[in-house]
């Protein structure tokens, strides 16, 4: 377990020297620059004018399709991880369990790709 | 290292065959081309429903575990998949003709009730608190998805919202139960948990925590009181073909698993859950008597209707014996049967190519459709249970089940109940044979060869299961007495 | 030792921190970012358990798609959150309610945990010694052992995503696809006309350009 941690040593010392960093550049920014906000210079820059509405507006629900799409076969590869690494122990059962999934997986890739999912018209 | 030999799918047969075939038909139907391949598709995925029955039939009662202790076919697991089977087939044969007036006819529906079905055989058989995790995920979520398969329709998009965000939190509590029964006892296997806990004196607060936690998610699928809020909306909100499928398949698969599990790995715990048991089953039978009074939707209505019916069934369970369970199947059989037989009635609804969903377009429907008036009459009467329909017997298996029990209390509100409840039943019979035509009079003709089929099968059994009833009756009670062994 | 310590306290505090701010940060897409913190202080949380795989798995699906999938989302529907969430003051006093029982049960719990004495035989797949890496004990037995679990998996993903064809794809009509094939294969013959054309007297609408 400690050799494992040990691993990540380098990690935390580099996220130490990270928010470090973040932390002095934002606070010397803070201390030292000239501050007098008000409420113009605080407001949105839109081009000159005065703001026109809300930053929020409806998006395309296919971000979203395509969003739940990539989840799906992040997912997939997900479980890649794993098979690639115990690949020599588990066989040939093992190989061809991971084959059915990926079938099952390209079923769904070939009706997506057939219904025009991945259009973008 | 340890190398798995190849397990057993002999016993999975029906299920793998399930799997491939609805993939089958999901790459057919898209090459197929959107306008031909719905109603193709939703015939061929009957005849795999079909033969998915005889494989079930063909598979021997022997208990049998496989894939690692996750997977169990036993002649309890035979009988629930075959009522399972045929729910979602009638209910496919249903849905044909509907979806094709009300335009939402695509060939991904039927394999999506393939695919929940699929869920449904594996929640029956699940051996492993994960397996049933994944069985009733897999299950819910193409639920999820034909809840709102109208996508059209803001009250379908509102009933497959509804029913995702309440199942997802059932699911999250029924994890957290999982997790819990899982860190107390230390294992996920039916059958590792039943042998640890049957030496323990006094169960670990911890443990029955756990239980409790599951019992949430389970009553959530059966949609009995306290966690029912959902039935009504997603009953009303979801296509009326969904709407049939989803009263009686999900349904079925549920309680099977429901009793599955209290009475394999937590049978000796009896005492602690069955508390639960009685109170959820006593407020889902109130529930259904009083709140459906009210409705005047005939969707709404079957949705109270079947929170009291699930309420009736769980009486078998908190029985907890071999007469209990044998309760519950024959109370699951009658119910399919009875519930099928409504919906095809309710799909007939229409007037002018166009669906009604009051009660009140029901008056005078004896004068206008006589055929259809009897065996909605029969089906009413059947719900109510009063003799000599088939429900009467479903009512009596499970009430003498609980006296059987000592749970006398149980059984005398069991039937004060269900004589408030006939209340609203006979009204609609009332309705049918008494009142005046309704104001837009007869409803259209020509409902389809396949409905009207529907509708005199279960018509016949409901009406005559008394003359005959030992096929049911026997086999739930070879059914029961699998799952208490010596 | 003490820095394992150390670290436990301040993953578990920030993530704790964060998870708070998910439901308070006035705006959603704060949420959604204070999320995102809380998912990386429970994937340090997971290293220090020695669960690394979990941990990077967690970052790169939950952080990295599912994340997203939450700002989509946010962003998609035009709601006014603040306006939703006005609501909510109404409900807080039979929330807290809900609340405070539910932390008491876990209290209660937690002072009455027992485990059963024989939870060490039971487990089903004791962890490797340290030689395994976590990632390879998953790889062993998920292919194998637990096939039935990962395919049921493999099928879950498939709903999903027929799912979510099923429910959002539309086709706009009259929309102009490239057809590469087709417009490959076009000959000369089939778009261009030669026409002779005679001194001032143009080109006749019949044999016009299409």
């Amino acid at each position: 377990m400690n050799e494992l941690l040990h691993g990540y040593l380098p990690i935390l010392i580099f996220l130490i020297i990270a928010g470090g960093v973040a932390l002095v550049i934002l606070g010397a920014s803070l201390v030292l620059a000239r501050q007098n906000p008000d409420s113009e210079k605080l407001s949105p820059y839109e081009c000159g004018f005065e703001p026109f509405a809300d930053a929020r507006a409806k998006f395309d629900v296919r971000f979203y399709l395509v969003a739940i799409l990539f989840i799906i076969f992040d997912l997939e590869v997900a479980f890649l991880f794993p098979w690639a690494v115990s690949l020599a122990h588990i066989g040939l059962f093992g190989f061809f369990s991971m084959i059915v999934f990926l079938a099952v997986l390209t079923i769904g890739f070939i009706y997506e790709w057939r219904k025009g999912a991945l259009e973008w018209e | 290292m340890p190398i798995a030999p190849l397990p057993n799918l002999l016993a999975a047969l029906p299920e793998i065959f399930l799997a491939v075939a609805a993939m089958a038909l999901l790459i057919l139907g898209v090459f197929q081309g959107e306008a031909r391949a719905a109603k193709e598709v939703s015939w061929l995925s009957v005849v795999v429903l079909v033969v998915a029955i005889f494989m079930v039939g063909a598979q021997n009662g022997v208990r049998h575990v496989t894939l690692a202790g996750m997977f169990i076919t036993d002649g309890y697991s035979i009988f629930a998949k075959i009522l399972v089977l045929i729910g979602s087939a009638f209910s496919l044969i249903l849905s044909i003709r509907y979806n094709e007036r009300e335009n939402i006819s695509r060939f991904e529906f039927p394999v999506l009730v393939l695919l929940s079905t699929t869920g449904m055989l594996m929640m029956i058989s699940a051996n492993d608190l994960l397996a049933l995790y994944l069985g009733l995920e897999l299950q819910s979520l193409a639920l999820y998805i034909v809840a709102s398969f109208d996508r059209d329709s803001a009250r379908s998009s509102e009933a497959g919202l509804k029913y995702f965000v309440l199942g997802a939190l059932a699911s999250g509590m029924m994890l957290f139960g999982i997790s819990m029964i899982y860190g107390f006892a230390g294992s996920t296997g039916f059958d590792t948990l039943a042998a640890h806990l049957g030496g323990q004196a006094t169960p670990s607060a911890g443990l029955v925590v756990g239980i409790v936690f599951l019992i949430v998610g389970m009553a959530f699928k059966i949609s009995a009181v306290p966690f029912h809020m959902w039935t009504p909306d997603v009953y009303e909100g979801a296509p009326t073909p969904v709407t049939a499928f989803f009263s009686v398949a999900p349904k079925i698969a549920a309680m099977a698993l429901f009793v599955r599990v209290m009475v394999g790995p937590f049978h000796t715990l009896l005492f602690e859950w069955r508390q639960v048991i009685w109170a959820i089953a006593v407020a889902s039978m109130i529930l259904g008597a009083l709140a459906a009074i009210n409705q005047r939707n005939i969707k709404r209505l079957m949705a109270y209707s079947s929170i009291g019916h699930m309420g009736y069934a769980l009486i078998g369970l908190a029985a907890g014996n071999a007469i209990g369970v044998r309760g519950v199947l024959i109370y699951l059989a009658i119910y399919l049967f009875m519930n099928v037989g409504t919906f095809a009635v309710i799909l007939s609804m229409r007037r002018g190519g166009k669906m009604v969903e009051g009660i009140e377009d029901l008056a005078g429907l004896s004068r206008t459709q006589p055929a259809m008036a009897l065996a909605l009459g029969i089906f009413m009467f059947s719900l109510a249970g009063i003799p000599p329909m088939a429900g009467f017997f479903a009512k009596l298996y499970v009430f003498m089940a609980a006296i059987d029990s000592g749970l006398n209390v149980l059984a005398v509100i069991g039937v004060v109940t269900s004589v408030v409840s006939a209340y609203y039943y006979v009204r609609i019979v009332k309705l049918m044979y008494f009142d005046e035509p309704a104001a837009g009079g007869a409803f259209d003709r020509h409902i389809g060869v396949e409905v009207n089929a529907v509708l005199m099968v279960a018509s016949i059994i409901i009406m005559f299961f008394f003359l005959y009833p030992a096929p049911v009756v026997a086999g739930a009670e070879a059914a029961s007495a699998a799952l208490f062994p010596g | 030792m003490i820095v394992q310590a150390i670290c436990f306290y301040i993953f578990s505090a920030i993530a704790v921190a964060s998870g708070v701010m998910v439901i308070a940060a006035r705006n959603p897409v704060h949420s959604v970012l204070f999320l995102i913190l809380a998912f990386f202080n429970a994937a340090g949380l997971f290293v220090l358990m020695g669960a690394e795989f979990l941990a990077m798995i967690l970052v790169i699906v939950y952080v990295g798609a599912v994340a997203v999938l939450f700002l989509f989302v946010v962003m998609m529907l035009d709601i006014d959150f603040a306006q939703l969430r006005s609501g909510a003051v109404r409900y807080l006093p039979i929330g807290a309610t809900v609340g405070i029982i539910l932390a008491v049960e876990l209290v209660l719990m937690f002072a009455a945990w027992v485990f059963a004495p024989e939870v060490g035989q039971a487990l089903a797949a004791p962890m490797p010694g340290a030689h395994v890496t976590n990632t390879a004990a998953l790889g062993d037995l998920l292919y194998t052992k637990y096939v039935y679990a990962f395919q049921a998996a493999g099928i879950i993903l498939l709903i999903a995503m027929i799912g979510a064809i099923v429910l959002t794809l539309r086709h706009k009509p009259d929309v102009r696809r490239q057809k590469i094939g087709v417009q490959v294969s076009r000959r000369r013959t089939e778009t261009i006309a030669l026409v002779k054309v005679k001194a001032r007297e143009g080109i006749g609408e019949e044999e016009g350009v299409r």
